[in-house]
């Protein structure tokens, strides 16, 4: 098992649930790495739901983990990619032909569920029906709010950002739009006084 | 703060108006056209608007919530219409009996509390009977904006259909009619099928209309919140009850014809109200103490208030019982 | 009314500065000698003549120089300006309103004539004189809103009203007080306050939206809200707080008086009738701590807040570094004599500074 409990938060830090069955036409599932484990969860609640779903599925470190198990589940359409970017063009194409009573269920690092989510939500979804699911990395997606480029996959705070290299404090405060948390400037006021990096929930 | 506070009148601001148009469309609806009586512009407002009319009754004040179908861009003049019932308050009896043109009355500043979603990629309008006043006002908005939208309108008889031909006529392909005479029924389920993600659904009719289109789409797996209904609540008649006010220490008779919002006020107590219809939350007002049961007719109350007998909202909700204390 | 406009700067060498006229009707926020947080609204229907409150769009000697540097903010960055695209019809409905007001309580200002959907807008402080047609974007340099707020004080924040909630679908924002429009652009209510300490748990939004949600059409409302800013700097934003983080530490008990400025802002609440959204307008009044005290009551009241406020509140306001600084210099200006109730300066009232206790 690999679900983690997010300490409690400010109001702006997402909250993630579990995966259920909804009634709809068609079924859009897209999940990475241990977000399989959801996914399969899922099927096991209602199995007569895949014939209806499309699953979008990026294995990325756990490589072949799950891939033989989610295809058994016979999906209506299963496509499996090296990287949430190179599903993206995919995931596009779906959502613009979607008709009302398309379900999205999202599930595995909070950096794919909050990209993909905005997918969604470009399309028309409302955002308060798209399912999520964490499993797997805590690690976030950081906006820094200085620069505006994002850095993947923080796991320290603070960290330094991967554009312009400005050390950066990690923020609970979080943006849908953006899939991101903010990073801001640590020594803004003390230039050159950086705190060790703390591993995140630690 | 205190800079300069200034204590707020309860419900929306007042306008004085003229009777310009007293229009009987059929049997049962009659259209009244406004003008400001100051002669100025009337405020624009957003399709689906309502404002509440006062109407004195042989000294009864009564407050009715009835939505603004004219359209939102013509401030020249404010149109409502109005089905006569019978067996209500008394509000739309009065309206269709006493008012005629030259008429002097008030009305409030436009309420929203039923609007578009600006967002959506195609706006979807159910209407049922009377319910059509509303998407009159938002077509005419949507028009403007070259907006996509659809209308599937339910009427009893082709006598009682009102405005049907005037809509017919202007939008040939987007205005879709059904007759239940004629055991017509719009096909709820194969409209919902195939819609552009995005599509938002609107519905203001009778209750059961309201009910089914909301089941019927979440049956679909269309998310609740591009569902949108205005039930319009007349505060329906009932037995006559006693009330007690427990901060104006005073005990009201609450008439079968009358709501308790209205007893209350003919008492001369001040109590805050927006809407009138049981929708905007306004008029919460806590109970004290009551031994009897509730009427509630809102949709404002949880189902655990409903339930615990802790609040009620006067402007549609009767009680009936031993007694009943407010705190007024 | 006549106004004599500053030619003054907020940024680099800081030329800002308040005449008596400004100093005596700056918006001070404190009607007792504590602060907690209050839903503190009430109706925005005038003030006293002359007061920041009396009309519904404030113009005062620093409109030029304020517009000027909004200005230069946009040009350096333009994401302080967003509007979700559903949201140009509120754009609209907010240039018609500041339009309208304007041009009718400053008419030696601003002018509008109106022929049909034919507009012409002039700004004489400005020097604009534009021709448009309303509701036809093509027809104007910029999108609505962004056209009118280039000409007007404060920032502006357009709030959706959807589900029960506000969502902040469109703005202007750089005169802000540290949060960041593009981050925010997209939140509800709850979400871009999230920052905020001890307010949620105290229920204070909860009881502030449902008050914001039920503003109707002709009942504009308004509250006060303030911080600490050590110059007089406009452009608070985190996206240039890398760069203006380290002027706090400038301060010394020589400077502090010059330097370091209450800032408050006067937010005002606004349906829009077309679209039915909010408008929020946050307008920001700076005033230097040595004009501030030249009112002996405000003098000791801000001394009595400072000192009292929660370390929670002093921190998330930006000031617990500064605040020992700060009670140095306002006790001596803090005699231990009595204040009236309420914000105005009561010049003929309240006594002069005695000995400091």
């Amino acid at each position: 098992m690999s679900k983690f409990q997010f300490p409690e938060s400010i109001k702006s830090r997402p909250v993630y649930g579990t995966l259920a069955p909804r009634p709809g036409k068609a079924h859009l599932m897209i999940a990475d790495a241990e977000g399989a484990e959801a996914i399969l969860e899922l099927a096991g609640q209602q199995p007569d739901l895949m014939a209806k779903s499309h699953i979008i599925y990026i294995p990325k470190d756990t490589g072949e983990t799950y891939t033989s198990k989610l295809k058994a589940l016979k999906p209506a359409q299963y496509y499996e990619g090296p990287s949430y970017e190179a599903s993206v063009q995919r995931l596009r194409h779906v959502l613009a032909n979607a008709h009302q009573g398309l379900q999205v269920y999202l599930t595995g690092t909070e950096g794919l569920m909050g990209q993909a989510q905005n997918e969604a939500m470009q399309a028309g979804i409302p955002h308060s029906s798209i399912q999520t699911e964490h499993r797997g990395s805590v690690a976030r997606r950081m906006q820094c709010v200085h620069c505006k480029g994002i850095t993947e996959d923080v796991m320290h705070d603070p960290f330094q950002c991967a554009h312009c290299g400005l050390h950066l404090f990690v923020r609970d405060h979080y943006s849908r739009r953006l899939a991101a948390y903010q990073g801001v400037r640590v020594d803004a006021e003390d230039h050159g006084n950086i705190p060790d990096p703390v591993e995140l929930y630690s | 703060m205190s800079a300069a506070p200034q204590k707020a009148k309860p419900g929306a601001e007042q306008i004085p108006v003229t009777v310009s148009a007293v229009v009987p469309l059929n049997e049962l609806v009659t259209r009244f056209e406004f003008k400001r009586t100051d002669g100025q512009a009337f405020p624009t407002f957003s399709g689906g608007a309502h404002t509440v009319v006062t109407m004195n009754d042989d000294g009864r004040t009564r407050l009715n919530p009835y939505s603004l179908m004219s359209d939102p861009s013509d401030t020249s003049m404010y149109a409502i219409s109005v089905r006569r019932d019978d067996n209500g308050r008394g509000g739309s009896l009065f309206m269709h009996t006493r008012v005629k043109v030259g008429d002097q009355m008030t009305i409030t500043y436009p309420v929203h509390l039923f609007s578009l979603d600006l967002r959506a990629r195609k706006h979807l309008f159910f209407a049922g009977g009377i319910g059509i006043t509303p998407f009159m006002a938002m077509i005419a908005q949507l028009e403007r904006m070259n907006g996509n939208w659809e209308l599937h309108y339910s009427v009893r008889t082709e006598a009682l259909g009102s405005y049907v031909d005037e809509l017919r006529y202007k939008f040939p392909n987007k205005v879709h009619v059904y007759y239940d005479d004629q055991n017509q029924a719009i096909p709820l389920e194969d409209l919902l099928d195939g819609q552009p993600l995005g599509a938002n659904a609107y519905v203001c009719g009778p209750k059961g209309m309201i009910d089914w289109v909301h089941a019927t789409a979440e049956a679909a797996g269309w998310p609740d919140a591009q569902v949108h209904s205005e039930e319009f609540l007349a505060p329906a008649p009932g037995k006559p009850f006693e009330v007690r006010l427990c901060k104006s220490d005073m005990t009201v008779q609450v008439g079968e014809n009358e709501s308790l919002l209205e007893a209350i006020e003919r008492a001369g107590v001040e109590a805050p109200f927006l809407c009138r219809g049981g929708a905007c939350g306004q008029c919460e007002t806590d109970v004290v103490a009551y031994d009897g049961d509730f009427i509630h007719r809102d949709h404002w109350l949880d189902e655990e208030q409903h339930a615990d007998g802790s609040k009620i909202m006067p402007c549609v909700s009767r009680f009936v019982g031993k007694s009943l204390e407010l705190d007024r | 009314m006549t106004i004599q406009f500053n030619e003054e700067t907020f940024r680099d060498d800081y030329s800002f500065y308040n005449s008596d006229w400004a100093i005596k009707r700056f918006p001070f926020p404190f009607h007792e000698d504590s602060y907690m947080y209050s839903v503190n609204m009430e109706q925005h229907r005038g003030g006293p003549e002359g007061s920041v409150y009396e009309m519904r769009f404030d113009v005062d000697e620093h409109y030029v120089s304020e517009m000027k540097d909004r200005a230069m903010v946009l040009a350096d960055d333009p994401l302080r300006c967003q509007s979700l695209p559903h949201m140009t019809l509120a754009g609209w409905d907010l240039l018609e309103l500041i339009m309208v007001s304007k041009s009718e309580d400053y008419p030696d200002l601003f002018e509008l004539h109106r022929d049909g959907d034919h507009w012409r807008w002039i700004n004489k402080p400005l020097g604009i004189d534009d021709t448009f047609t309303f509701l036809d974007e093509t027809t104007l340099p910029y999108g609505p809103m962004e056209y009118i707020t280039r000409q007007a004080q404060g920032d502006f924040c357009v709030l959706d009203q959807r589900d029960e909630m506000l969502w902040m679908d469109a703005g202007m924002v750089t005169t802000q007080a540290d949060w960041s429009l593009d981050f925010d652009i997209g939140m509800n209510f709850f979400e871009w306050h999230a920052p905020v300490p001890l307010a949620h748990e105290m229920g204070i939004f909860k009881r502030a939206l449902k008050f914001l949600l039920n503003i109707q059409q002709g009942a504009p409302a308004r509250r006060l809200n303030w911080t600490m800013t050590v110059n007089p700097l406009l452009d608070t934003s985190p996206e240039n707080y890398h760069k203006w983080g380290i002027q706090k530490t400038t301060l010394t008990p020589e400077n502090i008086g010059a330097k370091q400025h209450l800032r408050v802002e006067l937010q005002t609440f606004f349906r829009l009738p077309r679209s039915n959204a909010l408008v929020f307008p946050i307008r920001c009044y700076l005033i230097s701590f040595q004009d501030l005290v030249t009112v002996p009551k405000w003098g000791r009241r801000l001394h009595r807040v400072v000192r009292d406020l929660p370390v929670e509140l002093a921190t998330y306001k930006g000031f617990i570094d500064n605040r020992p600084l700060m009670l140095d210099y306002l006790g001596k200006f803090d005699d231990g004599q009595p204040t009236s109730p309420g914000v105005f300066p009561d010049l003929d009232t309240e006594p002069p500074l005695g000995n400091a206790s």
